[in-house]
């Protein structure tokens, strides 16, 4: 370790980060400015409203795009300098609009997590398999692993994508939008899932979403996206402070710090 | 495989001279007969051209393949890169516009050697313009396109060249479309056969990371694949089957787009490891079969085995498609 970089314990660390899009005309800036850290164990929900950058942030972070300035760490090292390889044994994704085989029957899609670490014919050693099994039993597909995955519903299959994910045995798991097109008893219960998950493997959890009320009851830390800013505490921490209060126009949803949720704001007249 | 074999032997076995199957054998294994034009035409005609038909098909079926799974599109075979029109290109301009060379070339220009040279020069330089773009597009569907338009331009040179050109020449260029597996010697062979042992290899080195594609190109990069490396590659491997089988045996189509999607329908696994031995014996099957019905047997003559392999082989695809009712892709 140089002495500028300071050796911590957290798994992910954004220093000055911005991020956006650039291209030889131009650069977007979407965001500036973005700290945090997540340590093991913890999961962090990344929040804001549509088109604030969440998709840019987390296609940063996973190395999809580069970022503008500033430095990601990943287990202390540099994301920039880490080759596919290496970042793939720190780093998993769960994605939700890439268009995935459904002729792959669960087992085989969660074996493929183990791809990093297979040979150049991707046989699965026994350690592999103990792994992917492992995955099947924590999302509690195992009466299923051997349908094919377009016998599954919306819920199942985001399921068999988490377990592919686990399998590939990384410390950090970033996740796209894990509960859309679920209905709210299993929104619920992925979100209730990935809690079990980060709590029992001390891994670290970075999800995407939209269910703020959700995030603020689950999660340890929240990252908000607002307008280019970037807030990151605590669920309590960041209500106190009052920054859900202008997170969406006052006319139709308002924040109840009682409830410590949205909620929709019924005309009277 | 047991398929295969007797494909294999009666398509040794048939043909304008028809050759009793254990008299076949005995050749094979090396026995002298006493029919010693048998054996000629045994050694020297049908084994080259079984042989063909085994590389070319199961080359052309393992392109498409790859292409299928690089694209993640079912309507992908071994041409979208535009090879085979590249390959007619070439062929054209030199049957075509032979009125331009000949003088200079003399006879040179109709021998099957300039053909295969003129075929192969036009698929390789339109694979290297389809790998240049690869390095320069990110976007695996925009090389899509791409190959779709390098096609579609190539082809309409090939019009304009067939409009200007004469009756004469005009054959000889639709008789080189039809497609032959006949017209090699075993030198060739040899050639065709080290050209689908390196696009094999090539298609070996990727097969762990066309598993991981099946996913999407994020998630394949996210478990570590490097993704331009490997589009290359599987371009490289599959520019050398549909490469080398167009400069042989002209263009020959429907294999390499349908046997990918018989093969799943019957062995209902998108694992690579698993479909590309059952591809490799599946497309050298069908070759092998379409082969044998384009001899007509018991007569002197041969259809073109590019209708043949249509022909024969659409109706069973749409026959498997709706028995099955749903594509398995």
């Amino acid at each position: 370790m140089s002495s500028k970089a300071k050796f911590t314990s957290s798994i992910l660390t954004a220093n000055s980060l911005s991020i956006g899009y650039k291209d030889k005309r131009e650069t977007i800036e979407i965001a500036s400015q973005i700290n945090f850290e997540i340590q093991p164990g913890e999961l962090v929900a990344l929040i804001g409203i549509n088109g604030s950058g969440k998709s840019t942030l987390l296609k940063t972070l996973s190395g999809i795009i580069p970022a503008l300035t500033g430095d990601i760490l990943i287990d202390n090292a540099s994301i920039s300098s880490l080759q596919n390889k290496d970042l793939a044994s720190k780093q998993s994704l769960v994605l939700t609009n890439e268009i995935v085989s459904k002729q792959l029957s669960v087992f085989e899609l969660v074996a493929l997590g183990r791809h990093p670490y297979t040979n150049w014919l991707g046989h699965l050693s026994q350690k592999d398999l103990n792994h992917v099994d492992e995955a099947i039993k924590q999302v509690g597909l195992l009466q299923n692993q051997h349908k094919t995955c377009d016998a599954l519903s919306d819920g199942q299959f985001q399921k068999v994508l988490i377990a592919r994910a686990l399998a590939q045995n990384t410390p950090l798991i970033l996740m796209d939008e894990p509960t859309t097109h679920l209905d709210m008893y299993h929104k619920a219960y992925v979100l209730q899932l990935l809690k079990s998950i980060v709590k029992r493997s001390q891994k670290s959890i970075l999800y995407a979403s939209h269910e703020i009320n959700l995030a603020l009851q689950l999660c340890d830390k929240i990252i908000l996206i607002d307008q280019g800013k970037v807030t990151y505490g605590r669920p309590s921490d960041l209500i106190q402070k009052g920054t859900f209060n202008s997170l969406f126009p006052k006319d139709l949803i308002v924040f109840d710090e009682i409830s410590q949720s949205f909620r929709m704001k019924i005309s009277t007249d | 495989m047991v398929l295969l074999l007797i494909g294999i032997g009666l398509s040794l076995s048939l043909g304008s001279v028809s050759i009793p199957i254990d008299e076949v054998l005995k050749i094979l294994l090396g026995v002298t007969i006493e029919n010693s034009t048998w054996d000629y035409i045994i050694v020297n005609y049908r084994l080259p051209k079984t042989l063909t038909a085994l590389l070319i098909g199961s080359g052309l079926a393992i392109s498409g393949l790859l292409m299928q799974t690089l694209f993640r599109n079912p309507l992908a075979g071994p041409y979208v890169l535009g090879l085979s029109s590249g390959a007619s290109l070439g062929v054209a301009i030199l049957l075509m516009g032979a009125g331009l060379f000949s003088g200079i070339f003399g006879e040179f220009v109709f021998s099957k050697w300039s053909i295969i040279l003129a075929a192969s020069l036009g698929s390789v330089l339109v694979m290297l313009a389809v790998l240049a773009t690869a390095q320069k597009v990110k976007d695996t569907m925009t090389l899509l396109i791409i190959g779709l338009m390098v096609a579609s331009l190539t082809s309409a040179v090939v019009s304009v060249l067939a409009y200007f050109s004469n009756a004469e020449e005009l054959q000889l260029y639709i008789f080189w479309s039809f497609g032959s597996l006949g017209n090699l010697a075993w030198g060739e062979v040899g050639l065709l056969s080290f050209c689908w042992l390196i696009g094999l290899g090539l298609a070996l080195g990727c097969l762990k990371n066309l598993n991981a594609l099946l996913l999407g190109e994020n998630y394949a990069k996210s478990m570590g694949v490097k993704l331009n490396r490997n589009r290359i590659l599987i371009i490289l491997s599959t520019a050398i089957f549909a490469g080398s089988a167009t400069a042989f045996a002209g263009p020959i189509a429907f294999v390499g787009l349908a046997v990918p999607h018989l093969v799943r329908q019957l062995v209902t696994s998108n694992d690579h490891k698993i479909l590309l031995p059952n591809i490799i014996f599946g497309g050298a099957f069908l070759m092998v079969l379409c082969d044998i019905i384009a001899q007509l047997p018991g007569s002197d003559s041969t259809l073109p085995i590019n209708a043949v392999t249509s022909i024969f082989g659409a109706p069973v695809v749409i026959w498997l498609l709706v028995r099955k009712r749903k594509l398995k892709f």
